[in-house]
């Protein structure tokens, strides 16, 4: 019944035989314990759940750990490297771009790829690239601040 | 006290393990060997059981125990109502953790799994063979107020309550105006939707005799009282855990089933059981907020000057009493007065059964309807009398100098300036000048509108007489050996920042650098009792507790400090973290204004009170007096070592924030869709700690604001079937539906507490709703309209330009 996979999560190999219906979101927090990836609505319209498969951000409480078979998986976990946070992190810091913090690790991992994508977005451009990701705290007004934040520190960083 | 952090936009502390994913919530705490639990709920809105089956599930693969009703009836107490006494004939039936055989509200708890995973548990919960029998379900709101059946039948009615409130000759004074407005209005209910859904993680241990419930909830001491009573377990057995608490809203302060029944599932199994609410549950079984269907009447003469307000209200209690469900209308009685002079004011509240889930407390928690009530009312005068709306407002606002103001609803305000936030807010918008572009632009057949709410709101709630259990707060400083300080505080922040905002208080008073604080707050065995954070209460009624208990403190240090320079205590003072030895002149003064009287301004000290030290080169660190006070060996002969204070801060009043709001709207023709040209916002909420942590309160208010304005509702069919289940079908405001939102303050200290600080979590969900809505009617005005109900969806707006262009 159970299924073998193989997947890398922020950067590790990972093996495990899962039920063939275990959502991602499941397989990350009570296989890998990696708690930082939150469930908000199970129908994939919080957005609290997103992480990135292969680079592109996915709501991972409609995926199944199966269906990640010999993906790249990066959580919130693997966000900060050596210590160092992601200039998104930083930017939700400086801008106090969170209140309650359960939205914000979905938030922000949507974010990261939307810099990807836009390296240099209009406030309207981030407003719509984050329509996928609820906050009930903030309003968004510091959220959209901490994305531009994030964009002119990662422009600086590569030297534009 | 320096000025290094207070008035700051100080980073939160709380920012790191948050933004890494590394907090932890209560689905994140994982003990060895926990089980899960599910629950079967009611798929009817009214209902009889008349049988259960669980044999099959209990026999499921995985599943450890079903209970049902029968189980625990005789076992777990009914769910409480803070307001039995409080509100004369109220009704309060008996609602237990588990339905026995008759169900009122589609998503109450018939039946619960436990079971080794969360999937097994969900599985068996479909193998449990309930029979209902089902009844006639009282939906609409104003039907269940008539003839039509009881929920209860002991009742005879649906009936909860009847209650009249308010001061002045209410007849005379409508009788006696040159005009009066009568308005039917609708508060539509909401679902508060906290973005972490409640969750229970239970542990007893049987051998120590001890529970454990870490609980996503705003009020861990009460909940602690309250469950050890269902529980009829000794409250010094259980402990209650917050951890990370992903928003509340109102929806966490309250005392659930589900709470009592986890804990009483761990004491029969003997094993950590945990139960995370799905957003379904969320939807169909934590509480709605509002839910209010009134007439106003509100009477006025020819100047614009107001003689008296009534509103008639009905108020949706859902099928059973949660914590605090029948007292959130009283609260909208109370603010009534808005920030105007009425001579008479009266609310007639009915509260009525329906076959819904409960309402009660939802952020601003019966303030925003009357504040909603009393700025329409003024917009419907100044339309009608063909004055400015500004004007209207600006004819019946108290003077700065009329404070404290005392309400025809038995309130004084502690302080205010109300024409000072409205000025500031008018020129920051350019409201002339928005209201010439409004002309020229209906010129050319659009519709702008431009809605002006003045608002005032009641927060630190609040002096206990006003409250059912308790309206202090509690908090202990210590100053540990090695001289980090730890903060424990009674409130308990969700969201709102108080580990950096309470840190920043103490960080100046100590002269201690900020990363050397740590701020303890929710768990009931490191914590002494505490109230919780609800009403916009925190910071004025917690902070000042926090702020009072380092007076204490520093008063001790001072003893210690004396005896360490070898001086007397008067000659001692202390500046930015060190004692120091002062001269005799000022010695005096030094000592007699280290506590600053309550009615002194927020940050003030009287010129020339504070002493300059000597300079005579002695001096000791707060640091240094902490470790002698441990050590004991260099203190005063006869003073306990140590070095704490604790204070429970008992609030003399409420406070009353205030502000203007302004937001300019364009309604499209074609789509019936509301776009925001602007939104500007004034807020006076006193003393200000965090300015970021301020503008971030409001934003979030605002934006629930908008969300109830323009797209929130929830919607039971006429069979009580929930419609709007999940987040899809319940329209939660997104980013790009959102206006810049161009934020300002005035600062009027409030009086009550020392730091004069007032509060201000609430203030958008308050200040906002009427600003959109009047902005939406007013740009409909050309048309003839004079009000709409919420919420405003493009098909109604649509509806209204379409049939009456």
């Amino acid at each position: 019944m159970k299924k073998a996979i193989t997947l890398t999560v922020n950067g590790i190999t990972q093996r495990h035989e899962v039920e063939p219906r275990l959502l991602l979101v499941h397989y990350l927090r009570d296989v890998l314990g990696l708690t930082g990836t939150h469930v908000g609505c199970e129908t994939s319209i919080c957005g609290a759940c997103t992480v990135l498969l292969d680079g592109q951000s996915a709501k991972s409480c409609t995926v199944f750990a199966v269906q990640a078979e010999g993906c790249q998986v990066t959580t919130i976990e693997g966000m900060a490297v050596g210590g160092q946070l992601h200039p998104v992190q930083e930017g939700f810091w400086e801008k106090h771009g969170l209140q309650c913090g359960y939205c914000t690790p979905g938030m922000i991992m949507a974010a990261a790829q939307l810099l990807a994508r836009h390296p240099d977005p209009a406030d309207d451009e981030i407003r719509h690239g984050l329509e996928g990701n609820l906050c009930r705290c903030t309003g968004y007004q510091h959220i959209v601040d901490a994305v531009r934040y994030a964009a002119g520190k990662m422009k600086a960083a590569s030297g534009d | 006290m320096s000025d290094r952090f207070v008035g700051k936009s100080v980073k939160r502390t709380e920012d790191p393990r948050l933004i890494q994913g590394l907090g932890h919530y209560v689905d994140d705490v994982k003990l060895a060997d926990t089980l899960t639990v599910a629950f079967l709920r009611s798929m009817y809105a009214h209902a009889r059981i008349t049988s259960i089956d669980a044999s099959e599930a209990a026999h499921a693969p995985g599943v450890v125990a079903v209970y049902t009703g029968k189980d625990v009836a005789q076992k777990v107490g009914p769910v409480p109502c803070a307001s039995a006494g409080a509100i004369p004939g109220l009704r309060i039936p008996d609602y237990r953790v588990l339905a026995t055989d008759h169900v009122v509200f589609v998503g109450q708890p018939v039946a619960v799994v436990v079971a080794t995973d969360r999937y097994a548990a969900r599985d068996a919960i479909d193998l449990i063979m309930v029979d209902y029998e089902e009844l006639p379900a009282a939906v609409d709101l104003e039907a269940a107020a008539g003839t039509g059946p009881a929920i209860y039948e002991a009742y005879g009615d649906n009936i909860a309550y009847k209650l009249t409130a308010g001061e002045g000759d209410i007849d005379a004074a409508l009788k006696g105006a040159d005009h009066v407005i009568t308005q039917r209005i609708v508060h539509q209910r909401l679902a508060p939707v906290a973005m972490e859904p409640r969750g229970v993680l239970a542990r007893y241990l049987p051998g120590e005799q001890e529970l454990t419930l870490w609980s996503s909830t705003q009020i861990p001491h009460l909940l602690r009282t309250q469950i050890a009573l269902m529980l009829g377990m000794p409250e010094n057995k259980l402990r209650v855990i917050t951890p990370e608490v992903g928003g509340g809203f109102g929806s966490k302060l309250n005392v659930y089933a589900e709470e009592a029944l986890l804990g009483w599932i761990s004491m029969q199994l003997g094993k950590p059981v945990k139960w995370i609410e799905t957003r379904r549950e969320n939807m169909q079984a934590t509480i709605h907020g509002r839910g209010q269907v009134g007439t106003l009447e509100v009477g006025y003469n020819n100047d614009g000057t107001l003689t008296g307000l009534r509103w008639n209200v009905l108020a949706d209690m859902g099928a059973y009493m949660q914590l605090l469900t029948p007292a959130i209308p009283t609260l909208t009685g109370l603010m009534l007065s808005g920030c105007y002079k009425i001579p008479a004011i009266q609310i007639n509240i009915t509260g009525v059964f329906t076959n819904k889930v409960a309402t009660d407390a939802y952020r601003g928690a019966g303030r925003p309807e009357a504040t909603y009530v009393v700025e329409r009312a003024l917009d419907l005068v100044a339309a009608e009398l063909g004055m400015d709306t500004v004007d209207v407002r600006r004819k019946n606002f108290p003077k700065p100098d009329e404070f404290p103001f005392k309400t025809a609803t038995g309130l004084f305000y502690d302080s205010g300036n109300y024409e000072a936030a409205l000025d500031k807010a008018l020129g920051i918008a350019d409201y002339k000048a928005l209201r010439e572009a409004q002309r020229q632009a209906r010129d050319e057949g659009r519709l702008i509108g431009i809605g002006v709410s003045t608002y005032v709101e009641i927060c630190a709630l609040g002096p206990s007489q006003a409250m059912p259990a308790g309206g202090w707060e509690s908090a202990t400083v210590r100053i540990e050996p090695t001289g980090k300080v730890t903060v424990l505080t009674g409130a308990s922040p969700h969201g709102q920042g108080q580990e950096t905002s309470f840190a920043q208080i103490v960080a100046d008073q100590l002269g201690v650098d900020l990363n050397d604080i740590a701020v303890i707050h929710g768990d009931t065995s490191i914590v002494q009792y505490g109230i919780g954070t609800f009403g916009s209460r925190a910071t004025a009624v917690g902070g000042t507790a926090v702020y009072m208990a380092v007076e204490k403190l520093i008063e001790k240090a001072r003893q210690i400090a004396a005896h360490m320079l070898g001086v007397d205590a008067a000659s001692v003072a202390f500046n930015e973290g060190k004692f120091s030895k002062v001269a005799a002149r000022a010695a005096s003064a030094a000592a007699s204004t280290e506590v600053p009287e309550p009615m002194l301004p927020a940050g003030q000290a009287p010129a020339g009170a504070i002493p300059e030290p000597e300079d005579d080169g002695k001096k000791v660190s707060i640091q240094d007096v902490a470790l002698a006070a441990h050590l004991a060996r260099e203190i005063p002969p006869g003073m306990e070592p140590g070095l704490s204070a604790t204070h429970f801060f008992e609030p003399t009043n409420f406070t009353f924030p205030f502000g203007t709001h302004i937001a300019v709207v364009e309604v499209d023709r074609e789509t019936g869709a509301i776009e925001f040209q602007r939104y500007v916002a004034v807020d006076d909420c006193g003393k200000v700690i965090n300015p970021m942590l301020v503008d971030g309160q409001v934003h979030g208010g605002i934006v629930q604001s908008i969300g109830q304005a323009l797209y929130e509702e929830v919607v039971y069919d006429d069979q009580g079937q929930l419609l709007t289940g999940t987040l899809m079908d319940y329209a939660l405001p997104k980013a790009a539906m959102i206006p810049r939102m161009e934020l300002d303050r005035t600062e009027t200290p409030s009086p009550v507490n020392p730091m004069g600080v007032k509060g201000v979590g609430e203030a958008g969900t308050i200040g906002a709703t009427p600003a959109i809505v009047n902005a939406v009617v007013d740009a409909l005005a050309p048309l003839g309209v004079r009000h709409i109900d919420m919420p405003l969806k493009p098909e109604k707006i649509w509806q209204i330009v379409n049939q009456q262009s």
